[in-house]
């Protein structure tokens, strides 16, 4: 099942400048309980976007529910998507319309899986990632894949990403793991005839 | 140059390197449970696949199953749909599951071990980040994505770079009272809850040889709570006695010649690691965490951090873990009130841990305002916990014996904290919302969440431990 091709990104971003933002509050236990891929983006971030768990209830000051920030790049503070493995993380964030995440420290099965669903990680130093939270809500950010660059338009600073080169590959032409894997099912059975 | 236990185990599963990439990794085991694995199966089917080894995946329904009355049908619809799914699922691919109802359900990090399927050597794998449990044993286990489930599924490999190596050692006796839960938060307040990311963790040194398995599972299952990809400990004759007749475990001439390579399984003395950590054991006090992470743990007789010395960035997000706990900067923490006692997850509810409560609790009782919870790990546990009288122990105490599962952990199932409430945990997570919406979590051991039940307050269980 082939993703989404990603290169180039050039969106408003949305800004949430919070250390250790971990998996449960990305998506909460209680809305896991989906056997499909879909529809977890209204529960993004649910225990800190609604008052008393109610969605007509937007508490005003928190990001998502501020009109003038949208965007398809989220930018959030350092050590984003601790805790658990679940993948319901990436699919809301994929859900409610951002295709990269921004931040200075991501934690690895995060990464993972939002590589695994076309959304990108891009890794900055704690500096750039300050400079982009000083940035007003219409500043510009464009992410390119391919050069493996991050530009703030307004101000001009870029700074470089590190993305492992086969992972880069996959994303740049829409391929995924799985593909890769069958098709060196024989490596595979050969490896369990005769283990290393 | 030598290798690490860890590099030993990892060469001998890599089927395939990509140059410049990931490496292509074999997988053992496949644990899967009923939340993370629907849409890995709907996956598989949707290309048209069949799984490549479904005898070497086993499963179990625990995270969304009720505690009490698990012999009538789940009333939560959606939590009912998952676990029936998990059925269908398991049926129609071969799969062995161990669901509700079965003498060997529990929470999936329980039940590998003490069925046997949990073996040194390994690569364990489970769509759950506290798989790192099972390196206790000297195995490679870590939490995947469902994508990642996918992944084993169609092929029983995994693309994985290779995590930097990093050891904790832990040297010297204990001072009474701190347990293996104790050496854990304590390196979690050292290292932080991001300090070993990008690592594997081998605990060693003398403290960690002389645990039990129990103990030392609780201290693997929390690397994940440093970041870590996985944590494990080399396997030695306290392993293979725990292994011994393990339904699952390798028996007679097979087991003989399973000793023989699991002897093997240690890091050389010139292997090298990126990073160590020094701990002495003598240090390390009875530990609870005020904040909402694992890493904001002290000693529960020590006062919360100050504000006022921190720089402006750190500031900010702890006073929002303040604002959200409830807990003044500064202040102790002994003697804060406490709504609900929860001694169960894959963290702390084996045997041992019930026993170690039991003891403490034996002609006691509960204060009149907690509710107590005690959820052991699986049915194994349960069944066990019956047969030594533990039950009636807690009975008498006024401690609720409920039914295996991962129950207050996580705020998925019926059992929750409710908002605003304090609940003294055994579990492995203190983040916002975890035990249920507004619920403040604060970490233990389960001999403080006993003494805590047995006061109502947070208390210094060595305040408690001369019975009268
Ligand atoms: S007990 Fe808690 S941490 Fe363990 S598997 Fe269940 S939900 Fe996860």
């Amino acid at each position: 099942m082939s993703k989404n091709k990603i290169d180039i990104i050039q969106s408003t971003f949305v800004p949430l400048n919070i250390e250790n933002i971990d998996t449960d509050q990305i998506i909460p236990a209680r809305f896991l309980k989906g056997t499909t891929r879909d529809g977890f983006g209204k529960n993004l971030f649910r225990d800190w976007r609604y008052e008393d768990d109610d969605e007509l209830k937007p508490k005003a000051s928190f990001v998502l529910n501020v009109p003038s920030y949208h965007g398809k790049i989220l930018v959030a503070g350092a050590n984003f998507g601790c805790g658990s493995s679940r993948e319901h993380a990436a699919w809301a964030i994929l859900d409610a319309g951002f295709t990269a995440v921004v931040s200075s420290f991501f934690a690895d099965i995060f990464k993972n899986n939002a590589l695994n669903n076309g959304v990108l990680p891009v890794t900055v130093s704690e500096a750039f990632l300050q400079k982009i939270f000083m940035q007003n809500s219409n500043a510009l950010l464009t992410i390119s894949l391919e050069k493996q660059t991050l530009t703030i338009d307004g101000t001009g600073d870029s700074e470089s990403f590190y993305i492992n080169p086969y992972k880069k590959e996959c994303l740049l032409n829409g391929y995924d793991d799985i593909d890769y894997l069958l098709s060196i099912k024989e490596d595979i059975i050969n490896y369990e005839t005769h283990p290393a | 140059m030598g290798k690490t236990l860890f590099e030993k185990i990892w060469d001998q599963h890599i089927v395939k390197t990509i140059t410049d990439g990931p490496s292509v990794l074999y997988i053992d085991k496949h644990l899967i449970h009923e939340v993370t694995s629907p849409q890995a199966f709907a996956g598989i089917e949707k290309r048209g696949l069949q799984i490549f080894r479904p005898e070497q995946i086993v499963a179990t329904a625990d995270h969304n199953v009720p505690t009490l009355n698990q012999h009538l049908p789940i009333k939560e619809e959606l939590s009912r749909v998952q676990v029936d799914t998990l059925i269908a699922n398991c049926t129609n691919h071969n799969i062995s599951l161990y669901g509700l109802g079965h003498p060997y359900q529990g929470i999936v990090h329980v039940i590998g071990p003490e069925l046997g399927i949990t073996q040194p050597g390994m690569t364990i794998v489970c769509g759950d980040s506290h798989t790192s449990t099972h390196g206790a044993f000297g195995a490679i286990a870590f939490g995947i994505g469902t994508s990642e489930v996918e992944m084993v599924f169609a092929t029983q490999c995994l693309l994985q770079t290779k995590p930097k190596q990093m050891r904790i050692n832990v040297d010297g006796d204990l001072k009474p009272g701190v347990l293996s839960k104790d050496i854990v938060l304590y390196i979690l307040s050292k290292i932080s809850a991001s300090g070993a990311t990008g690592f594997a963790v081998e605990y060693a040194g003398s403290t960690i040889r002389n645990l039990s398995m129990e103990a030392r599972m609780t201290v693997c299952n929390m690397s994940i709570e440093m970041g870590a990809r996985c944590g494990l400990i080399a396997p030695d004759d306290t392993t293979f006695e725990y292994m011994h007749g393990k339904k699952f475990a390798p028996a007679g001439l097979d087991w003989v010649s399973a000793l023989q390579k699991w002897e093997t399984l240690y890091s050389d003395d010139n292997a090298v690691f990126d990073e160590e950590v020094n701990i002495d054991a003598a240090d390390i006090p009875t530990m609870i965490t005020y904040g909402t992470n694992p890493g904001m743990s002290m000693a529960i007789n020590g006062l919360v951090p100050s504000d006022t010395t921190m720089d402006e960035k750190d500031r900010a997000s702890f006073i929002k873990a303040m604002n959200y706990m409830g807990i003044k900067p500064g202040a102790a923490i002994k003697g804060q009130k406490i709504d609900y006692v929860f001694i169960g997850s894959c963290t702390n509810s084996r045997i041992e841990d019930l026993r170690l409560v039991a003891d403490f609790v034996r002609g006691r009782h509960k204060a009149d305002d907690v509710e107590v919870w005690v959820v052991p790990g699986s049915k194994q546990v349960e069944q066990q916990a019956i047969e030594e009288g533990i039950d009636k122990i807690f009975e008498a105490a006024g401690f609720q014996l409920r039914q295996p599962g991962c129950s207050a952990c996580l705020g998925m199932n019926e059992d929750k904290i409710p908002a605003g409430k304090y609940c003294i945990s055994t579990s492995n997570r203190n983040f916002e919302g975890r035990q249920g919406a507004g619920a403040r979590t604060l970490l233990a051991s389960p001999l403080s969440a006993a003494a805590a039940a047995l006061t109502g307050r947070v208390t210094d269980v060595s305040e408690l431990s001369n019975k009268n």
